[in-house]
Order: C-alpha cells, then sequence, then structure tokens
C-alpha cells in the first residue's frame, strides 16, 4: 500500500489569529505537488504545522500519516516518523558543528525508537555517506566542520537544507522556498539534486515532496503531478503542471477573480504582517 | 595541643538535589587535624606543625588580623558562613609521596576514580594532587628538573625555594587586598609552586588534580607561579567534590607574574559540591609584551565568587580571560574577570558566558580600569548568559574606570534564552527537546570548550551533558 500523508480540513491560527481555514492534501510517495499562491497566503504556515511548530496552533481537522494521527507527536517524532522540512530560514545554532548535529539527526530519524545517549551511527560510515552527499552537492569538506547556519550565505544555508534531506532520506519532505535567494546555476543544482533525492527508492517507494515556490526553475526537474493554488488560508485550485506554468508567468490575478471570498481573506492577512506566515 | 585523629568518613551520599558525578567518598586515615575553628592559636599551630620559618608564622599571624578587622563583603553573593564551624588544617600523610607506590592506597582509589593515573601515563607532565590539605603525591618529568623547571606544593617551595618564593609570595595577592584573600594568607596549606626559567618553553599542559574529602573541611590552597622572562607555561587545574550536607569552604589565592615577553595560560575547571562557598582570589601580573591568560569554567557550589585579574603593567602587556558559568538549583555562580592596565599599548579582552537552569542564578561582574597614561590601550568585554527556563536568573554588572582619554574600550552583553526556533529547527531533524537543549548548550560553551586541553573538554562536556539530563520537563 501506498503510505500517505493526508491533511484534511486543517484549521491553524498563529498568536490566536486563524491563518489556515480548511486546508485539504493528500500526498503520496512518488507524488510531487507544487503549492503556490501569493506571499502571506498561509504556505509556510501549512509546512510549520504539518512539522510541528509549537506556536502554530491546529484549531481544527486532522493530519495523519498512514492513517496515524501526528498532531499527538512534537517535532521530534514527527521527523523520525519520517516527515520533513526544509526551511525558508534556518536557524543558525553557533558552536555545533553541521556534521556533528547531522550524525545525530541522522541517527535519530533512522532509529526512531533510539534511547538518549544511545551509540550514534558508527562514525567511518558516517563520514562517508555525508561526504558522498556533499560532493553530490558540491560542498566542500569543510562545510561538515563549520557551525549549523552560522554564517552561511543565503546560497549555502539552502544547500545545507538540501544535505539534510539527503542524509535524512524522509518519506515526506516539504520544502520552502528552497529555491529563493539562488542564483540561476545554484537554483538548478538544487532542483537536480532534489529531483534524484526524490527518486531514490526505499523499499520501492518514492518520496512524497511538497514544493513550495514563487518560481519554475525547481518545478522544470521536479515536475508536479498537481499544483495548488492557496489564497486566504485554503486551497483554492488544484490542477496540474498547466496550472503551475500559469501562475509564474501570468500571476495570481485570475486566480483572485475568480476566488473573492478567499482574496478577501488574504487582503484581511496581508494586514496582519506582524505575524509571519 | 588541640588534635585529634580523623575518623574514617563514611559521609553521607544524600542527594542535595542534582546527581552529581563524583559522588563518591574515600575513606581517609588522616593523622592531624587542628580542632574546628579559627583563632591565633589555631594559626600560629598550623604553622608550628607544618615547621615552617618565623617569617611565614609571623605572615600568617599578622594576616588573621587583617582577616578578623575585615567585614564581610556586602555585595556579590549570600555568604551565611560560621567561620568557627570549619577545620582549617588537616595533614593526610606524615610524609609527602615520591612516586605512585609510596601514595597510601585509599588516596590512590579516589585518584583512580578520577582516572589520574591513566591520563598521567598519557600525557601528564607532573601530577600534584592536593588531598585535603596537603600535596600528597608529586612528580615532575625529569627533563623539566633539567631545565631548572620547578614545580612542586607551596609547602615544599617555603623549605626548599625559600628565596625565591619570599620575593614574590603576597605581593601580587596581599593579605589586606580581601577578607577571604586574608583567611587564605593565615590558613593556607598545599597548592602549586612553579617557576618556569628564562626562555623555559612547556610544550605540554602542567597539572593539578585536587579535591576536598573531609567533611566540614575548608581548603585553602595557595598558588604561585613565576613564568620568566620569555618563558611559556600552561597550568591546568581542574577540581571535582564529593557532596556532603553540611556547608564547606574553599577559598584559594593564585598568584601569577608573567614576566616580558612570556606567556602564561592558566585553565581551572572547577566542579563543586553543591554545598561549597567558593571564594576564590585569581590575580596575574603580565609585564612587557607579556600575555596572560586565564581560562576559567565554573561547575557546582553554592556561591562561587571569583573573578580572575590581569593587571597589565608594562608597555605591550596583554591579558585574556575566558570565563564560563553554569548555575542550577540553589546556585549562585558571581564570577567574572578584571583587567587593569597601567601601561600605554596594553589589550585586554574577556569573554564571559553563563548559563544558567533550574533556578540558578549566574552573575556577570567584571571590570575594566584603565590608568591614567595607559594611552592607546584597549579593552573588549563579551558576556553573553543563555536562560534556560523562567526560574532562573541571570545579572551583569560591568565596571569601567576609565582614567585616559586615547583609549579603545567596547563591552557587549547579550542575555538569551533557548529560543523556541532553534529548539524547533533541531526538533525537527530527529532531536528530542533534551537533546536539542543540550546541543545549543555545548554550542553556546563550544568557545570555551576548544580552548580546553582535549581530556578536560571531553570532561566539561560530560560534566555539562550531566547537568542538563531532565532539565528539560
Amino acid at each position: 500500500m501506498t503510505e500517505t500523508l493526508k491533511i484534511a480540513d486543517l484549521h491553524v491560527a498563529v498568536e490566536g489569529k486563524p491563518i489556515l481555514r480548511g486546508v485539504n492534501l493528500t500526498i503520496r510517495r512518488g507524488e510531487t505537488h507544487a503549492l503556490m499562491g501569493p506571499n502571506g497566503s498561509g504556505k509556510s504556515t501549512l509546512g510549520n504545522a504539518v512539522m510541528g511548530h509549537p506556536s502554530y496552533e491546529v484549531t481544527g481537522g486532522t493530519i495523519e500519516l498512514n492513517g496515524e494521527n501526528v498532531l499527538e507527536w512534537d517535532a521530534s517524532e514527527r521527523a523520525r516518523a519520517g516527515i520533513f522540512m526544509a526551511f525558508q530560514r534556518p536557524m543558525s545554532i553557533p558552536g555545533v558543528k553541521m556534521a556533528d548535529f547531522l550524525r545525530h539527526a541522522a541517527t535519530n530519524v533512522r532509529n526512531p525508537d533510539r534511547k538518549e545517549g544511545a551509540d550514534l551511527i558508527p562514525m567511518r560510515e558516517f563520514r562517508k555517506e555525508l561526504k558522498e552527499k556533499m560532493a553530490d552537492l558540491r560542498m566542500d569538506v569543510e562545510f561538515a566542520r563549520r557551525y549549523v547556519n552560522d554564517g552561511f550565505s543565503g546560497g549555502e544555508m539552502k544547500r545545507a537544507e538540501i544535505l539534510q534531506l539527503a542524509m535524512l532520506r524522509p518519506k515526506f519532505a516539504i520544502l520552502d522556498e528552497t529555491d529563493s535567494g539562488l542564483d540561476v546555476d545554484a537554483v538548478k543544482l538544487a532542483s537536480q539534486s532534489i529531483a534524484q533525492i526524490s527518486q531514490e527508492t526505499d523499499k520501492g517507494q518514492e518520496m512524497g515532496i511538497l514544493i513550495i515556490t514563487h518560481h519554475d526553475k525547481l518545478l522544470d526537474q521536479n515536475t508536479p503531478d498537481f499544483t495548488h493554488v492557496m489564497l486566504g488560508g485554503k486551497i483554492v485550485e488544484t490542477g496540474g503542471v498547466e496550472l503551475a506554468r500559469e501562475l509564474y508567468t501570468e500571476g495570481y490575478d485570475r486566480v483572485r477573480a475568480a476566488h473573492p471570498d478567499a482574496a478577501k481573506l488574504e487582503a484581511e492577512l496581508q494586514e496582519n504582517d506582524a505575524v509571519a506566515v | 595541643m588541640a588534635t585529634d585523629v580523623l575518623p574514617t568518613t563514611n559521609a553521607s551520599t544524600d542527594s542535595i538535589g542534582e546527581i552529581n558525578k563524583y559522588n563518591f567518598v574515600t575513606p581517609t586515615t588522616g593523622v592531624f587535624k587542628a580542632r574546628k575553628g579559627i583563632d591565633a592559636e589555631i594559626v600560629a599551630q598550623i604553622s608550628e606543625m607544618k615547621g615552617e620559618p618565623a617569617w611565614m608564622r609571623e605572615f600568617r599571624l599578622e594576616a588573621f588580623e587583617i582577616f578578623e578587622s575585615k567585614p564581610m563583603p556586602n555585595w556579590g553573593g549570600d555568604i551565611s558562613l560560621d567561620f568557627q564551624d570549619i577545620y582549617y588544617y588537616l595533614k593526610p600523610t606524615s610524609e609527602q609521596g615520591k612516586t605512585w607506590d609510596d601514595v597510601p592506597q585509599e588516596i590512590k582509589e579516589t585518584f583512580e576514580k578520577l582516572g589520574i593515573p591513566e591520563a598521567e601515563r598519557k600525557y601528564l607532565a607532573g601530577v600534584k594532587a592536593q588531598f585535603e590539605s596537603e600535596v600528597v603525591y608529586g612528580s615532575l618529568q625529569e627533563d623539566l628538573a633539567e631545565k631548572g623547571v620547578i614545580f612542586t606544593d607551596t609547602d615544599t617551595a617555603v623549605k626548599e625555594h625559600p628565596d625565591l618564593l619570599r620575593e614574590y609570595f603576597a605581593t601580587i595577592i596581599p593579605p589586606h587586598d580581601n577578607k577571604f584573600a586574608a583567611l587564605n594568607s593565615a590558613v593556607w596549606s598545599g597548592g602549586s609552586f612553579i617557576y618556569i626559567p628564562p626562555g623555559v618553553k612547556i610544550e605540554f599542559p602542567l597539572q593539578a588534580y585536587f579535591r576536598i574529602n573531609a567533611e566540614n573541611m575548608g581548603q585553602f590552597e595557595r598558588t604561585l607561579i613565576i613564568v620568566d622572562e620569555g618563558a611559556e607555561v600552561h597550568y591546568v587545574e581542574g577540581c571535582t567534590a564529593p557532596m556532603y550536607t553540611t556547608e564547606s569552604l574553599h577559598s584559594a589565592v593564585v598568584e601569577v607574574v608573567v614576566k616580558k615577553n612570556g606567556r602564561c595560560r592558566y585553565t581551572t575547571i572547577q566542579n563543586w559540591a553543591n554545598n561549597i562557598y567558593n571564594l576564590v582570589t585569581k590575580r596575574a601580573m603580565a609585564y612587557e609584551n607579556a600575555l596572560m591568560e586565564w581560562v576559567d569554567g565554573n561547575l557546582g557550589s553554592k556561591l562561587t565568587m571569583k573573578y580572575p585579574a590581569v593587571y597589565m603593567m608594562e608597555p605591550g602587556a596583554r591579558g585574556e580571560i575566558l570565563s564560563i558559568a553554569f548555575s542550577s538549583t540553589g546556585q549562585h555562580q558571581d564570577a567574572g574577570a578584571k583587567l587593569v592596565h597601567c601601561a600605554p599599548n596594553t589589550s585586554g579582552r574577556i569573554i564571559s558566558k553563563s548559563i544558567s537552569k533550574n533556578g540558578g542564578r549566574s552573575s556577570y561582574r567584571g571590570l575594566c580600569k584603565v590608568e591614567d597614561g595607559a594611552v592607546g590601550s584597549k579593552s573588549s568585554v563579551v558576556c553573553d548568559a543563555l536562560i534556560l527556563d523562567p526560574e532562573s536568573r541571570s545579572d551583569t554588572y560591568p565596571y569601567i574606570e576609565v582614567e585616559e582619554r586615547d583609549v579603545q574600550i567596547e563591552h557587549e552583553a547579550s542575555v538569551s534564552r533557548i529560543g523556541e526556533e532553534q529548539l524547533f529547527y533541531l526538533m525537527s531533524r530527529g532531536l528530542t527537546e533534551a537533546e536539542a537543549s543540550s546541543m545549543i548548550v555545548s554550542g553556546f560553551i563550544e568557545p570555551l570548550i576548544k580552548e580546553l586541553p582535549m581530556e578536560y573538554a571531553v570532561e566539561m562536556n560530560r560534566l555539562i551533558e550531566l547537568q542538563m539530563e531532565g532539565s528539560v520537563g
């Protein structure tokens, strides 16, 4: 049976303000979904809610992984169950080396029942794998010794997120604007890497991915099976790759005109710009 | 004479808060213990038991008068000590151990638990281990002795190197400096005496390991390090203490002289039991183009008040102080540093990091002073505090006194709580909340850890992990 991440009628509030107002989205492993929409429509909120950010309060609806209630799990448990999010703005953790962080993370994700303090992946084995993945991403080996996202350029941060994706091999990945802040060559490399990583199979199944983006480059290499448009905290349209093409060439005016209620909510959300959505 | 034999201690291992890795006690058979409390008679008796020359006896007695005349400090932490309820001197063996074989078995067992023999086999140059009040074991590699390096306990130095010792002893920290320096001067025992001759550079750290191991036992070691012109040394002291249920006092004095072009680094990792008052005076004088570095890590204790100082006495002298404090339930770390610029073109740097959790309190108290005439001097202070929960506290008390115009003084302070965003980021990669917090804390103190010799770095990380256990609810 194909593994499934199912989001149903999801309502999410941040600091008491409703952001998502009934999102429905089902992703099967092997599928590529594009999530588009104007800034502030709630795309990142969806990612954070699925990943389990404590500030994003789920006020209604469900998120299920193969029928299990994800909402009962904290972020760590979700990660170990196979959910991953590449952050739009990853946090820096000064003093913690990328390699140490990744070794710990990979150990936990691959061995979800590991007790705190139990052995990590053997150093030699881990180093070899890390080196290979870094070479794929054309990252200098020195990168592993740098502190997590500390003083990274925008491009380095995004590449570090893709490296984590490669090392953690999740079942489902949400990529939140992993292409933003990258130059043309870097976007191309990122796109190819993501395509390659997402097509690796685990027990015969490929990764299910949700790509949040404003651009076409990432989608060139990762052709979406489905394109969703979010407006005012709801998915208002779903189509194929042609919808994505339309949106990044034509913009959202047609969508706003077709969904006046959602457009009105979007305008209200825009005024609440104190809230990161 | 009021002496009694120390009974075999089977001290209670009742926990008074948190797990302490070194919560073990080895039965000790002491041979001499001064009676409890302090007065001129006890001070004289300590001197007599040590067979000291008259000048040291007079020094102790004068220091005792100064101690009595000085009020308790009315700043810093809350010191509720009964000076008459403390033992001031305990001599565990009648002679110093010359080799490992001569060291009494129960003391050896204690060291074995602390991993000392192994550490020594690996790379120690010389070990001075202070067990209770007297140095019982010391070894120094022959090549060091051949170079004219002296590494001994201070009691031995009084007898064997009286002229050298007297030239510097109590000149950097005189007894009237503060009440606890006076107390130490009156009752001091043990500590290290190090002399590095001109141009001699010691490549590996000299180490001392000591611990308090008798209930109600104060420990008053006295260390003096003289780094002659162009010489270099790194001295490391680490100490761990078993836990007791009554209050105990540790009050050390450490004096360092670094002459022209010399370098000295003094590294301390202290992990005191949670009932110990740790009131230490540490000061160095750095001369022309000399460098003095203090690396100071404070864990445990009930109250620590410690402000390692560098007085930059001649042009080009440099002082660097790296300090870290970790406070938890019932603990107050009042730690900091002092930089005093007494000459032109001197430069100093203080990096202070503190972590408070489970209701612990960490204070940074620092002084940056530029005296008249110290033109072109530079001082920078960075202090960062990390607070792990709402019950814990951090304060900063920076004092800046500048009597010269042409100087550069920078002070940066930050206080942060472990960020929800950082925790979420690490947890989203599969780390548990406790692992994530622990990783953030390790990263926070990384700048200090990487300055430590390898074994101490590993030890420090383990201690921090232990401190972090169960800290996240």
